[in-house]
Parts: C-alpha cells; sequence; structure tokens
C-alpha cells in the first residue's frame, strides 16, 4: 500500500475523503442522538468545535443523559482522551510552529495520526495528517449540527455497517506496520491486554494498559544482522509478512 | 440536566483538558531531541495504541462483546488488507460485510 501511495496522491486524498464522509454520518447520528436525550444543539455543536474526538463526546453526552455528574463525565472522557499523550510524542514534525502548531494539535485524532504514521517521507506525512485532520475538523461539526437539526434521520449508523469502517480503517493503515519486528510482537500483545481488560474497566483505561505490550519492543533481542533491526528504512523494501 | 452554565464550564474543562493532552506531546518533542531507539519506542508506542483501539472497536462494546457482524465486517477487511487491497475496497468491504449480515438478521 505504501508503493502506490508514494506515486498516487489522488489515491490518498481519496482515501482521505472517504474516511471524513465516514466522520460526517457518524455525526450525523451523534447529533441527532444528542438532541434527542434532551441536550440544546449547542452542546453537541461545542463540543465538536472544541474537544474533536468523538469516542469522549458520546460518553460524555451518554453520562450525562443518564444522570451521571458533569465532573465524572470530564474525567471520563479525559481518559478516553490521554492516548494524544502518546499520539503527539510518536507523531514526526508534522505540526509546524507556533499558532500552527496550536492547530495542528488540535486536529491531532486516530485517523489524522494513523495517516501520518502510514506515509514515507516527511512532506507526504505532514499533508496526510493535516488532509485529514482538517476535514475531520469540517466534517465533524458539520453532521453533528445537521444531526442535531433535523434529527434521527440516520436512526442506526450501525445499519450501514459504519461501525465496522472504523476499526477497519484502523487496521488497515496499521498492517503495514507490522512488517517491522517490534511493532509485530508488540501490537497483539498490546491488542490482546486490552480486549481482556475491556470488560472490567472503565472506557479508554484498556487502550492505555495496552502500551504494556511495548515492552515486548523494549527487550534488547539477538539478530543474525544487527544492521537491520534498529534502522526501520532498512526494512521497508521488505514484503509484508 | 444540568444548567447551561454547569454544561459550558464542563464542555470547556473537557476542551481544555484535551488539548492539553494533544499540545503537550508536539510540545516536548520540540524541546528535546530523542535518541532514535526511544524515538522508535514511541512509534511502536502510537501504532500500539492504534491497533488497541481498532480491536476493541471491532470486537467489543460497552463492556461486552459487539456481536457477529461487525467483527466478521473487520476480519473481511483485515484478509483484504492483508492482500494488499486498495484501502477503498478494504473499508467499504468492512461497512458492506456488516451491514449485509444485519440485513440476513445477523447482529
Amino acid at each position: 500500500m505504501h508503493s502506490i501511495w508514494r506515486t498516487l496522491d489522488r489515491v490518498l486524498l481519496r482515501d482521505i475523503a472517504l474516511v471524513c464522509l465516514a466522520v460526517g454520518v457518524t455525526s450525523l447520528s451523534y447529533g441527532a442522538i444528542a438532541v434527542a436525550s434532551g441536550f440544546p444543539l449547542w452542546v453537541p455543536a461545542a463540543l465538536s468545535v472544541l474537544v474533536l474526538a468523538g469516542a469522549s463526546e458520546f460518553l460524555f453526552v451518554g453520562l450525562i443523559a443518564a444522570g451521571g455528574s458533569p465532573i465524572a463525565a470530564v474525567l471520563a472522557g479525559l481518559v478516553v482522551n490521554a492516548r494524544h499523550l502518546p499520539f503527539g510524542l510518536a507523531l514526526p514534525d508534522v505540526l509546524g510552529r507556533g499558532r500552527r502548531r496550536l492547530l495542528g494539535s488540535h486536529l491531532m485524532n486516530d485517523e489524522s495520526v494513523v495517516f501520518a504514521l502510514a506515509q514515507d517521507g516527511i512532506a507526504r506525512q505532514r499533508a496526510a495528517y493535516w488532509a485529514c485532520g482538517l476535514g475531520v475538523l469540517l466534517c465533524w461539526p458539520l453532521g453533528a449540527v445537521a444531526g442535531g437539526l433535523v434529527g434521527t434521520v440516520i436512526d442506526d449508523t450501525d445499519l450501514f455497517g459504519l461501525d465496522a469502517m472504523f476499526p477497519a480503517i484502523l487496521l488497515a493503515l496499521v498492517l503495514p506496520a507490522l512488517r517491522d519486528r517490534d511493532k509485530r510482537l508488540a501490537v497483539p500483545a498490546g491488542a490482546a491486554i486490552a480486549l481482556a481488560t475491556t470488560p472490567f474497566l472503565p472506557a479508554g483505561v484498556p487502550v492505555l494498559l495496552a502500551l504494556a505490550g511495548v515492552a515486548l519492543a523494549a527487550v534488547p533481542h539477538r539478530t543474525n544482522d544487527p544492521d537491520t533491526t534498529n534502522d526501520p528504512e532498512k526494512e521497508r523494501p521488505c514484503p509484508a509478512p | 440536566m444540568p444548567g447551561s452554565l454547569t454544561l459550558a464550564a464542563a464542555i470547556l474543562a473537557l476542551a481544555a483538558g484535551t488539548f492539553a493532552l494533544r499540545f503537550a506531546g508536539p510540545l516536548l518533542r520540540s524541546r528535546i531531541t530523542l535518541p532514535a531507539r526511544a524515538e522508535k519506542l514511541m512509534e511502536t508506542s502510537a501504532i500500539v495504541l492504534l491497533a488497541a483501539v481498532a480491536a476493541t472497536t471491532a470486537l467489543t462494546e460497552g463492556h461486552g462483546p459487539a456481536g457477529i457482524a461487525r467483527p466478521a465486517g473487520v476480519l473481511v477487511a483485515g484478509v483484504l488488507a492483508w492482500r494488499k487491497a486498495p484501502f477503498l475496497v478494504v473499508v467499504l468491504a468492512a461497512a458492506v460485510t456488516a451491514a449485509g449480515l444485519r440485513l440476513l438478521g445477523v447482529t
């Protein structure tokens, strides 16, 4: 998939547009659900622009609608969003400086990060990050407001399989990275930890615990050719397993 | 339902906290130069987090299992992605599989 994107920017843009479209449709139902739960329209509108992180907004709205305290809803939302901190540490220099870094940070989400990390070269990483981030910044609030105004046009996005699209998006963009030995160990371990702890822990915590899987990658390992293990660039030409 | 002022304060708190979480990483990265090994571990961490998000959203709903349609859709997508199908095909196949199964009554 790397090689296709290297040569076809139109394809990358089309892929990002598809993701933004899916975000927009999901947002329609988010806005509709929020208003149907008794919130004034400005609540999903403000959340979608200022927080711009879908999972935490759904949780925030859901907890308060269920009678939870606003403080608990804020804390629950922040736990879900805590993964943005390691995302920011991992991102190459795609944000720029000064005011651009302020806006660029706000655009950080699962999709913009995964699109950036899936590219080769800083120029393409930067382009993918900003295109996806700005697209989501446009589609998520627009969808939320439209959904809140129109109501339950799309009653159940599950009916269109949208709920299967988002994990598929992440999976498709993460898979090529598994050519790297460290990640091939750490990723399944982390995913297993997250899945095993999901029944018992609050939303967002299992995903953070997945980081324990990284310890597997941190352990020094023996290899036949030490030169190729620490340099991801040298592993790129290899075919996927 | 809490009052407007309480809601606005809660939204601002969530927004400010989320922004701080987003901004801290890039800020730190611009101040310190990480050794190559640490940089690679950071990237591995991000991939692990993204994969954990994918796994939990694919297979679980709340604190329980997600049923059959969604995991089946993501499984089809995973096989297609592994076979190097175009991204568009992979993602749409996930939706079509899950929606198709639901039409057939499999949830």
